[in-house]
């Protein structure tokens, strides 16, 4: 059975909240904030729906004919659903969090429609049936961030503005390259149809392996992979909530979630491990960890430590991928989600402690956790997570991936693996001993920055609960992991159902 | 090719001819009749413009299920050939709304803007009927006496319409312009007269039987390309536009930069592709053309200091684009040439909707802001949202951004280029892209800054913002809806 409508239905909630807000006047945040609202909530309870029928064995597809050999294509498979549900949670979570972050704040009319495109190209970036439509969702979430990175309006935000399109701008290109180069091979290939660039035979692997070079430069881009990462750690001056969604969910995860469909869904895992191209992705990817984690060290500033601490953490998702075999897999796939629920979580903490306390520098957040409990509690879950503890779902992530590597005889990975979690220790233990175990203001010692009193409970209702929501979260995917429904699930599901030989 | 431009035998002749001459004159009349009432207000322009879209109506549902009509008109000894397909029926399409766009902007722009003189006002509307009325006849017209004449009308009118602000700045370079153009139309005189002398005819469908290859044939293609890539605007043949826009009514500038450059490259193509088939090289020494203008184009865009000037600079870029159809159309095999061939005209499409409509969006700003200068745009989107997102539209659309028609046809000509193996095409294509984002973001980036000094600033009014927005909206949203046009394409001619 086939019903096309609600896939469309779901892009569409986001993609016509947009105009929606864009005619609101700016005055009105009452009745954006309500059509924002309930926009997300619909949303979620789509994605539901889709979840629900993709249980049952139902197949979401829509299309149509665009040009001559190449299509818009939606379907609904595992992997999509699994971005989608991350895209459709944390917008919601997210946009409650910037109304409480952007409040009394100029331009927010124009920050919630551009939020909006931006939360519906990551769903029609899961949704996407076929390289062109994903190409299509891909530009469209270039556009529609620039605008949240240069929000603040001052030159600083500007210039990362600046340097955020020449790397996506060109990034994008060179993807489209890639991709009409692909079209113009093999003509339109739904993602699944693995069997057409195989088929073409070992004449073509050379053509095959530039081509595959070319797509991962055009999608490696967004997912910061090193030496690609220019463009992320100065896109921090963004507000604390697009911060949040880029890394969890938007561009560094798109960019992701686009290698992940071009090894297993365009390629197909055989393909590339025939070409010879694992190690290849292998070696990028333990490099980008380690680089982002030593960088991370050196941060004096809480967001910029946070973003290069993304840069290694993305990459966990490509090493899990280029260890051939199912854990690995597994692993690759369930970060997807997993680093998403956490990232997001101690974003919103360093926007908590920005707004509350004035907070930006490491050495500033002694004995925070007295002044902020739920906050600082949140921020632990998210490091203790990162690390890679039980039970928050980092470990289960890690577990995976090691076992993978065991699996796959690449024992270097195991190296990469211990010296990166070593590293995540080294540079969030410290941040945690600050809240917990210095005395600071709050104990009666010096000043906070610039302390503000925000809400009821230790800062804005607004700020707290998705905080606390997304930790909550964090925790219970890593508790719950092993029934139904959960990321796990849907990892175990695609690994060895769909993906794997 | 000779098929799908509408000129081969099988095209029949139409039994009703009424339809088409109302195509040809009605918007001269309408622009007659408004020189008379000088309309101030938007709605009897809108209750006009709809006239001729009723009569194109007319005119496709008479043709609606053939490969197309042709026919003669019979003026003595002299005879005039026409014809019309699913190409021509899409240009005239896309004349018509751009002329209207042009028209439902002008009321409030002459009136509050410009605070134009009653002559301006009162010359104005006919000479834009005029201007519509001769890219009519140009899109239809299929022997080169007709397309003279469409060509120096659309020449003359344009000029005329480019001298009216009365300026002296205004003056200098309209008469500049018209001094080119005719040289151009010298040129184009010339090579007919050639062809006229050697084989005694001038309609296209004869001329390709019966011209044969030799040194006669290249010196009067030669002079009839020179003369039109002159009124194009083509690199290196440019130097005229970028002064001319600069100081033209914003109505005028949408509808030049949007159609009538095009209208000398249809004639070119059509030229090329009827009479020299086979000259690859020849082409490719257009398509070093096409590239040198993108580049040169972009990058004076840049570097401009003035928003008008880097909106017509963009435009000697983007007719680079359009150019890359010699080397894509000629020479190469069945399947490149059928990309290329859809790609090139939504190209136009695209191209004149955007620029059209980017134009009538920078006059908004302009007014807004009372500044020419880019630096001007401080702080605009946070004071003029819906202008500036009218020419955001517009500016991914010329960029080529999905879900823009500027995207769709782009990946039809990446995907020509591409499947052919023509790299350096490729490459002209994705420089074009880098330059053109380069020059449309740095717009961007000075309106998104916070701290500029508040100035002053008017409000514009409604139906300026609405023709900027729609014709952006279009521009930005057919690009998913492309199929439609692109069916229009090739019913003129796949299909037996």
């Amino acid at each position: 059975m086939s019903q096309g409508w609600l896939p469309v239905l779901t892009l569409a909630t986001s993609l016509l909240v947009a105009p929606l807000i864009f005619a609101l006047p700016e005055r009105a945040w009452r009745a954006r904030a309500v059509v924002n609202l309930s926009a997300a909530v619909l949303k979620i309870l789509l994605v539901a729906l889709l979840v629900l029928g993709f249980y049952q064995g139902r197949d979401f597809v829509f299309g149509f004919t665009v040009v001559e050999g190449a299509s818009f294509l939606l379907q609904v498979d595992a992997l999509g659903l699994m971005f989608a549900g991350l895209s459709s949670l944390l917008w919601l979570a997210t946009t409650i969090y910037a109304i409480g972050y952007l409040e009394d704040s100029p331009n927010r009319k124009r920050f919630f429609g551009f939020f909006s495109l931006c939360v519906a190209s990551t769903a029609g970036i899961a949704l996407a049936g076929n390289l062109f439509t994903f190409l299509l969702f891909y530009e469209l979430l270039t556009l529609s961030t620039y605008p949240l990175v240069v929000h603040r309006g001052h030159a600083k935000a500007l210039a990362a503005g600046k340097v955020y399109l020449r790397y996506t701008v060109t990034g994008g290109l060179v993807l489209l390259l890639g991709v009409v180069a692909l079209y113009a091979l093999v003509g339109d290939v739904a993602f699944g149809q693995r069997e057409r660039l195989a088929d073409l035979g070992p004449d073509a692997y050379p053509l095959l392996t530039v081509l595959f070079l070319v797509l991962l430069v055009g999608l490696g881009v967004k997912a910061a992979l090193v030496p690609l990462h220019g463009w992320l750690p100065r896109a921090m001056v963004a507000p604390a909530p697009v911060s949040a969604l880029l890394h969890a969910v938007a561009v560094v995860k798109a960019g992701a979630f686009g290698i992940v469909r071009l090894v297993y869904d365009v390629y197909g895992i055989s393909l590339v491990h025939e070409l010879g191209l694992l190690t290849l992705l292998a070696a990028i990817a333990s490099v980008t960890i380690l680089f982002g984690s030593i960088r991370a060290l050196s941060q004096q500033e809480l967001k910029p430590r946070l973003a290069y601490s993304t840069i290694s953490q993305v990459s966990y998702i490509v090493l899990g991928i280029s260890l051939f075999g199912p854990f690995g897999t597994i692993a690759g796939l369930v970060h997807l989600m997993h680093q998403g629920l956490m990232k997001v979580t101690l974003f919103y903490c360093a926007g908590n402690y920005a707004e509350e306390l004035g907070i930006h520098r490491i050495d500033e957040l002694d004995g925070a956790g007295r002044r902020m409990p739920l906050t600082s509690l949140a921020f632990t879950v998210g490091a203790l997570g990162m690390i890679g503890l039980p039970p928050v779902a980092g470990f289960i992530s890690k577990w995976y991936l090691g076992i993978g590597a065991v699996q796959a005889d690449m024992s270097w990975a195991i190296a990469v693996l211990a010296a990166s979690s070593l590293l995540n220790a080294a540079y969030f233990l410290p941040i945690v001993h600050r809240l917990w175990f210095r005395q600071g203001p709050a104990h009666g010692r010096g000043r906070w920055p610039e302390e503000r009193h925000l809400g009821r409970f230790e800062t804005s209702t607004w700020l707290l609960l998705p905080t606390a929501a997304t930790a909550l979260f964090s925790i219970l995917v890593g508790l719950l992991a092993g029934v139904p429904f959960s990321p796990l699930d849907l990892a175990t599901f695609m690994a060895t159902v769909e993906y794997l030989p | 090719m000779i098929e799908r431009l509408g000129l081969s035998p099988a095209a029949t002749p139409m039994e009703n001819e009424a339809a088409l001459w109302l195509v040809l004159v009605l918007p001269l009349l309408l622009g007659v009749l408004g020189a008379i009432a000088r309309p101030s207000r938007t709605w009897p322009v809108a209750v006009a413009g709809l006239l001729p879209l009723l009569a194109l109506g007319w005119l496709s549902s008479q043709v609606a299920g053939t490969t197309g009509k042709s026919g003669v008109v019979e003026l003595g000894d002299l005879v005039l050939y026409w014809r019309v397909n699913g190409l021509t029926l899409l240009l005239l399409l896309l004349t018509y709304l751009i002329g209207l766009a042009s028209a439902l902007y002008a009321p409030a722009y002459l009136r509050d803007d410009v605070q134009a003189l009653t002559w301006g006002q009162a010359w104005f509307w006919p000479l834009l009927g005029l201007l519509i009325s001769s890219l009519a006849l140009i899109w239809l017209a299929a022997d080169l006496l007709s397309l003279y004449i469409g060509l120096e009308l659309m020449g003359l009118t344009a000029v005329g319409l480019m001298l009216l602000p009365g300026k002296v700045e205004a003056l200098v370079a309209g008469l500049r312009y018209l001094l080119l153009a005719l040289v151009g139309s010298l040129a184009f005189l010339l090579g007919i007269s050639l062809m006229l002398g050697a084989w005694g005819r001038l309609d296209l469908a004869g001329l390709a039987e019966v011209a044969e290859p030799g040194v006669l044939l290249w010196v009067a293609v030669g002079l009839l390309t020179g003369g039109l890539m002159l009124k194009a605007a083509a690199f290196p043949l440019h130097v005229w536009l970028v002064p001319v826009h600069a100081w033209a009514w914003i109505p005028v500038s949408a509808i030049h930069a949007g159609l009538v450059i095009k209208a000398s490259f249809f004639i070119a193509l059509q030229l090329w592709l009827l009479l020299v088939p086979e000259a690859t090289v020849a082409a490719w020494m257009i398509g070093g053309l096409a590239g040198a203008a993108v580049v040169w184009g972009g990058v004076k865009a840049w570097r401009s200091a003035k928003l008008k000037e880097v909106v017509a600079w963009s435009t000697v870029s983007q007719l680079g684009y359009l150019l890359l159809a010699f080397p894509l159309l000629i020479g190469t095999d069945a399947a490149v040439a059928d990309l290329a061939w859809q790609g090139t005209w939504l190209q136009l499409a695209a191209h004149g909707l955007a620029k059209a409509a980017m134009f009538l969006a920078a006059g908004n700003l302009i007014l807004a802001t009372g500044a020419a200068r880019v630096e001007g745009l401080a702080g605009a989107s946070r004071r003029f949202p819906l202008s500036l997102l009218s020419f955001g539209m517009a500016a991914i659309s010329v960029v080529g951004l999905p879900p823009s028609m500027g995207f769709t046809a782009k990946w039809l000509l990446l995907h020509a280029a591409l499947s052919g193996g023509h790299w350096a095409w490729m490459m002209v294509l994705a420089v074009g892209t880098l330059l053109s984002a380069a020059y449309v973001f740095r717009l961007f980036h000075y309106s998104f800054i916070e701290d500029a000094p508040e100035a002053e600033f008017r409000r514009v009014p409604w139906p300026m913002e609405t023709v900027a927005l729609l014709l952006a909206l279009a521009a930005l949203l057919l690009g998913l809806a492309a199929e439609w046009p692109l069916t229009l394409l090739r019913g003129a001619g796949d299909e037996p």
